[in-house]
């Protein structure tokens, strides 16, 4: 965040209280979907739209939790998607880092031209081809199979894509040196490379976590099989079914939100910088 | 003079060799990522394209029809009213997004109380799902009792919108709960762009005067002009893409008000088992998408001097 340079001016004028008061409301909007959320999944279906609104429930209900957990295999959902969910990142983490050394610090011939295709297939969107993506994924059969989801996560070019920028700042020098120590590229790779691209392997790693666990389009397409679902299809086949359980479905939706506010408070810093990636991802 | 040159000669030799393994580890080191780029994404985007030629269901063999499926398009009044429709979410929730997000941009661009928590929180919407997210605001625009007509209520409203549930509100209320997600993720892009504009001008300007409105238009403004465009690039492209949250919600209604593109491929290819038709229209996507990113690329190469 940019601070302004000039720090003489402590005193808060007019002018900042106003702005602090806008940044309160803006909060308040920002949050208040998510108390609505928490307190809605530990009332009564009677208690949650009251006139007026009781935002602190009087008596704090298990049995919206219960229903998930006892009436539809909630946990079953939270399990698959979590295999997926790391299987995808570390996949990706993988292959990604890989084939971004090869870009970033080996030589040979068509390097440029096969890392100019990874930048251009990065602005086709996935919803132009996830039908002949489908038909793919069929003729493997792979269909109603959670490694359909898998190998069609595990590379992606926008990973390649942070990992070579994160790469090509580490300096040459570095290389030559370890080459002539006798390192090969797989030694330069597993000791210079990697532990020197933290900061993308961290960026990464919360970017597709949170990306993969909150698929939907995915999981719709490629799984059929109740107890195969992921927990975002999970949620969205009980909110059709039982439209008026209100708290039942806001309990779902708070379980499924604990792993991303969980990556959200441990890698803040590498999220937010990842938008910066994506300004050219296009 | 003769020895040196075979010294050299030796040199180039090993050095080939050397090259030459360094080539090899370089193929080898892309394989597995390229592999699965090829297979997942380079042939689909082929195979996209030969599909969208046909009448193929789902089974059975490719036959080609040529372009019919293109020209069907625009005499198919779902597809045209789901482009329609998109079209209108495009013009609401782009604009208003970069409102919204530049605004707070600005807010928190200044030395205050408690700012990186702020940040923290406008940007925490964007890593939660569409589907928990429409989960949530389908109670909270509940139209009897729920929270927000409750408050428009307070204020005396008489007749509160039906949201979700009414014709001429159902892709507004998608477009609020879009550009509540999705602003503090655009936010953190205006605060990089508004980091580069140099101090001194601002110094400069108040030296000469110049009032805080001012200042914003001609400093502030004109400087962040490479950061708007992208931003609205991204959120242009973004928008042809939405999907998610109108399944959970109004699932394309009431009768077809929020019908969009994504929609369309996904019902016919699915729902109709229409392969090529779907391909089509997923093809005519890409088409807008590239078009798009074609601009940015040409416009980023004269603004911006990334490293890139």
């Amino acid at each position: 965040m940019s601070r302004n340079k000039c720090g003489n001016r402590k005193k808060a004028t007019s002018g900042t209280i106003i702005i602090f008061i806008l940044c309160l409301i803006v909060a308040y909007i920002m949050i208040i979907p998510f108390f609505w959320m928490v307190s809605a999944s530990f009332k009564a279906k009677t208690e949650i739209f009251t006139k007026p609104i009781q935002w602190i429930p009087k008596v704090f209900r298990r049995v919206n939790y219960e229903t998930v957990f006892n009436e539809i295999p909630f946990p079953v959902y939270f399990l698959n998607t979590a295999k997926v969910t790391i299987c995808v990142t570390v996949l990706q983490l993988i292959t990604c880092s890989m084939a971004a050394f090869a870009f970033a610090k080996l030589n040979f011939p068509g390097r440029d031209k096969i890392f100019l295709g990874y930048l251009a297939t990065m602005m086709v969107p996935w919803h132009a081809i996830m039908i002949p993506q489908f038909m793919v994924i069929q003729k493997f059969g792979l269909y109603d199979n959670h490694l359909s989801l898998i190998l069609t996560g595990a590379f992606s070019a926008f990973g390649v894509f942070i990992m070579r920028q994160n790469m090509l700042s580490i300096p040459d020098s570095l290389n030559e040196a370890a080459k002539i120590d006798g390192c090969g590229p797989f030694g330069i790779y597993t000791k210079i490379a990697l532990p020197l691209s933290k900061t993308g392997l961290a960026t990464l790693t919360a970017l597709t976590f949170t990306n993969v666990w909150n698929d939907y389009m995915g999981p719709m397409i490629y799984l059929d099989t109740d107890t195969k679902k992921t927990i975002q299809l999970g949620l969205a086949t009980f909110k059709r079914e039982f439209d008026t359980n209100y708290g039942a479905i806001m309990a779902g939706t708070v379980i499924s939100l604990i792993p991303v506010v969980i990556v959200y408070a441990l890698a803040q810093k590498y999220i937010v910088e990842g938008v910066a990636f994506t300004g050219v991802k296009g | 003079m003769r020895q040196k040159e075979k010294k050299l000669k030796v040199k180039k030799k090993r050095s080939s060799k050397l090259d030459r393994r360094e080539w090899l580890a370089g193929y080898l080191f892309l394989l597995p990522n390229l592999i699965g780029f090829f297979v997942f994404t380079a042939i689909p985007v082929i195979m996209g394209f030969i599909v969208s030629l046909t009448d193929y269901s789902g089974f059975g063999k490719l036959n080609f029809i040529g372009f019919q499926n293109y020209i069907k398009m625009f005499s198919d009044s779902s597809f045209l009213i789901a482009l329609k429709n998109n079209l209108f979410y495009t013009f609401t929730s782009v604009p208003l997004t970069i409102l919204f997000s530049l605004m707070l941009a600005l807010m928190l661009n200044k030395k205050l109380y408690f700012g990186n928590g702020f940040k923290t929180i406008y940007f925490f919407p964007n890593l939660t799902s569409m589907v928990a997210v429409g989960c949530v605001w389908l109670q909270l625009f509940e139209t009897k009792n729920g929270p927000v007509n409750q408050l428009l209520a307070s204020f005396g409203v008489e007749n509160p919108p039906k949201w979700f549930w009414g014709t001429s509100t159902a892709m507004l209320s998608i477009v609020i709960v879009v550009v509540w997600k999705q602003a503090g993720y655009y936010m953190v892009m205006f605060l990089g762009g508004l980091k580069n504009i140099p101090f001194h001008l601002y110094e400069s300007a108040k030296i000469d005067g110049a009032t805080p409105l001012k200042a914003f238009r001609y400093i502030t403004w004109p400087m962040l002009s490479p950061t708007t465009f992208m931003v609205t690039i991204l959120t242009f492209i973004a928008s042809f893409q939405v999907f998610d949250i109108i399944n959970v919600t109004t699932e394309g209604g009431p009768g077809r008000a929020t019908n969009v593109l994504v929609m369309r491929v996904y019902q016919e290819a699915f729902r109709y088992g229409r392969m090529g038709y779907a391909s089509a229209i997923g093809y005519f996507l890409f088409l807008i998408v590239f078009i798009l990113t074609l601009i940015q690329w040409r416009a980023q190469k004269r603004w911006v001097n990334d490293d890139m």
